[in-house]
């Protein structure tokens, strides 16, 4: 049979799930990821990332709009997807990840976007004509107290949101990780580190992604790039890339050393089907070389250009590792047949359903809807409060 | 009291999630069918509405009453555990009126479905290269699918 080598189970031969389940993990990493940076900015008082803190807010809701996009596109009938809502099931972690996200988009996002941005929301609202007015007077609800006690408030209650929120957007990108480490019958997957491993490569794609769109962004106003923001937001992304390498190094560890039935089979594929995706471009590619690149940047006094180009390489070279990761972590587990004697093959599909074509679209999809949300609520730092009417 | 007046825009927000979720309630009580969760996580009304969808299987006592001989042949051969409309298909109709035809199954393709080597096959089940066994002959010629083993008495 083409593409399978050895033994498989005829259930084993082609993968059920394909490049959009893939693309599912890495688009909500990038939500979490992206909110962590936020938080940094509001919880743990950095300042220094503060002219990130809007623009990543905004950069989770895009990319949570997409997130279930992949899975409605890979499971068939969209229109059904809302009845898991209507009747729960409490004991699938998959139909409790409709809550998981429901309540991550409504209580903590959308709430804290709307409070942060509340005062611009009133500004925009007296300041635009036509159905731009009409749509900035619907997201006031009808309040304009913009007084100083009014955003006193609201900056409180938004510190409780993105405090709640933090817990959150672990376990939205958590439960990600606990689908797959929760899956016994699959030794690539069954891992209780599997959560930690997704939460911590979730933060790096997510401030990857944050840091290159600040710089892409910045670049593209015309504006100087606050070197002060993305050194900091660098030396996270470094400090945070460590403790997600040292996780799968340990995890690659512990695999060695407790070697169960599987592991030869599993060490087999590593070094043939996925030495490419694993070795080369998740970890020489997307891990070890942003992590030298930005340990250099840390250690030496580079020059600012120079300093850029380092973070907008090292921030690419992040996003392709953990888009291998998750690569690696999907298709890998399901190239191996449960005989542990035979490997199969992913051929993936060009202009169907769930092809490569869709997949290019689903990720450029966020980019477009954060267009748009930018454009609605400017997030640009010289923006912040600018246009605040005098205390109603 | 000035901390309503304040937070006033809170209220509103507050309020606008619990409409969104008093509606979202009343649009569950509406859509929801009735027979939910009845007997487990699906609608109770669904097993009654299959139990009165048409039936397409006889089941094999109701062939056996008419082709009591096919039934003796088929019981000493190694098919004796295969119902009948595992081959033949569902034959309802058939039963209900004989002169429907049940048709005849193609042995070059019915046969192989189980027969074709493969490897997640036990290795004492019978299977061939239909191309190498047969080389395109129908397996009838041979094999007498009632009572299939040549020898066996089940030879045509």
């Amino acid at each position: 049979m083409p593409g399978v080598e050895g033994f498989m189970y005829p259930n084993e031969v082609s993968l059920y799930w394909s490049v959009l389940i893939v693309l599912y993990p890495f688009i909500t990493g990038l939500v979490a990821g992206a909110f962590i940076l936020a938080s940094l900015a509001r919880i743990f008082r950095v300042e220094a990332v503060k002219p990130t803190y809007r623009l990543a807010l905004l950069t989770a809701l895009a990319f949570l709009m997409v997130a279930p996009l992949p899975l409605q596109l890979h499971l068939g009938h969209p229109e059904r997807s809302y009845e898991m809502y209507l009747t729960p099931h409490r004991s699938s972690a998959m139909a409790m990840f409709g809550f998981v996200y429901l309540w991550y988009l409504m209580a903590v996002l959308v709430v804290e976007i709307w409070l942060d941005f509340r005062a611009d929301i009133v500004a925009l609202s007296q300041s635009t004509t036509g159905w731009r007015r009409w749509l900035y007077k619907a997201m006031t609800l009808g309040s304009d107290n913009v007084s100083p006690r009014a955003l006193a408030i609201d900056e409180r209650v938004g510190w409780l949101v993105t405090l709640i929120g933090v817990p959150s957007a672990f376990l939205l990108h958590g439960y990600v990780g606990f689908i797959f480490g929760s899956i016994k019958a699959n030794p690539w997957w069954s891992s209780p580190l599997m959560p930690v491993v997704f939460i911590f490569s979730a933060m790096v794609s997510g401030i990857a992604a944050v840091m290159l769109l600040y710089m892409a962004t910045t670049r593209l106003r015309r504006k100087p790039i606050d070197m002060r923001c993305v050194d900091t937001i660098a030396m996270y992304l470094f400090y945070i890339f460590i403790i997600d390498f040292s996780l799968e190094m340990l995890d690659l560890i512990h695999r060695i050393y407790e070697a169960d039935e599987s592991f030869r089979s599993l060490d087999f594929m590593v070094h043939t089907r996925l030495y490419f995706s694993q070795i080369v471009l998740q970890i020489l590619v997307g891990t070890l070389t942003p992590l030298v690149l930005l340990f250099l940047a840390q250690v030496m006094k580079l020059h600012e250009v120079v300093r850029k180009r380092i973070y907008a390489v090292a921030g690419s070279l992040a996003l392709v590792g953990i888009f291998a990761m998750r690569w690696n972590v999907v298709i890998g587990g399901q190239l191996f047949s449960k005989s542990f004697l035979g490997y199969t093959t992913y051929k993936m599909a060009l202009a169907t359903r769930e092809g490569l074509l869709v997949a290019i679209a689903l990720t450029i999809l966020p980019l477009f809807i954060l267009a748009v949300l930018v454009r609605i609520l400017p997030p640009w730092p010289e923006a912040e409060h600018a246009s605040i009417p005098e205390a109603v | 009291m000035r901390i309503f007046k304040d937070a006033g825009h809170l209220f509103r927000l507050a309020g606008l999630f619990a409409a969104g979720t008093l509606l979202f309630l009343v649009i569950r009580s509406f859509i929801v069918p009735r027979s939910f969760g009845q007997y487990g996580h699906y609608r109770g009304a669904a097993i009654a509405e299959i139990a009165a969808h048409p039936i397409h299987f006889a089941g094999h006592q109701t062939c056996e009453t008419c082709h009591s001989d096919i039934a003796q042949t088929k019981s000493g051969g190694k098919h004796a555990q295969v119902n009948c409309e595992a081959c033949h298909g569902p034959q309802a109709k058939h039963a209900d009126d004989p002169s429907i035809d049940p048709g005849k199954p193609d042995t070059a393709v019915l046969c192989v479905r189980c027969h074709a080597a493969s490897a997640a096959r036990p290795n004492d089940f019978p299977q061939v290269d239909a191309e190498q066994h047969a080389g395109g002959v129908p397996c009838q010629t041979c094999h007498q699918p009632h009572s299939p083993a040549i020898g066996a008495g089940g030879a045509k």
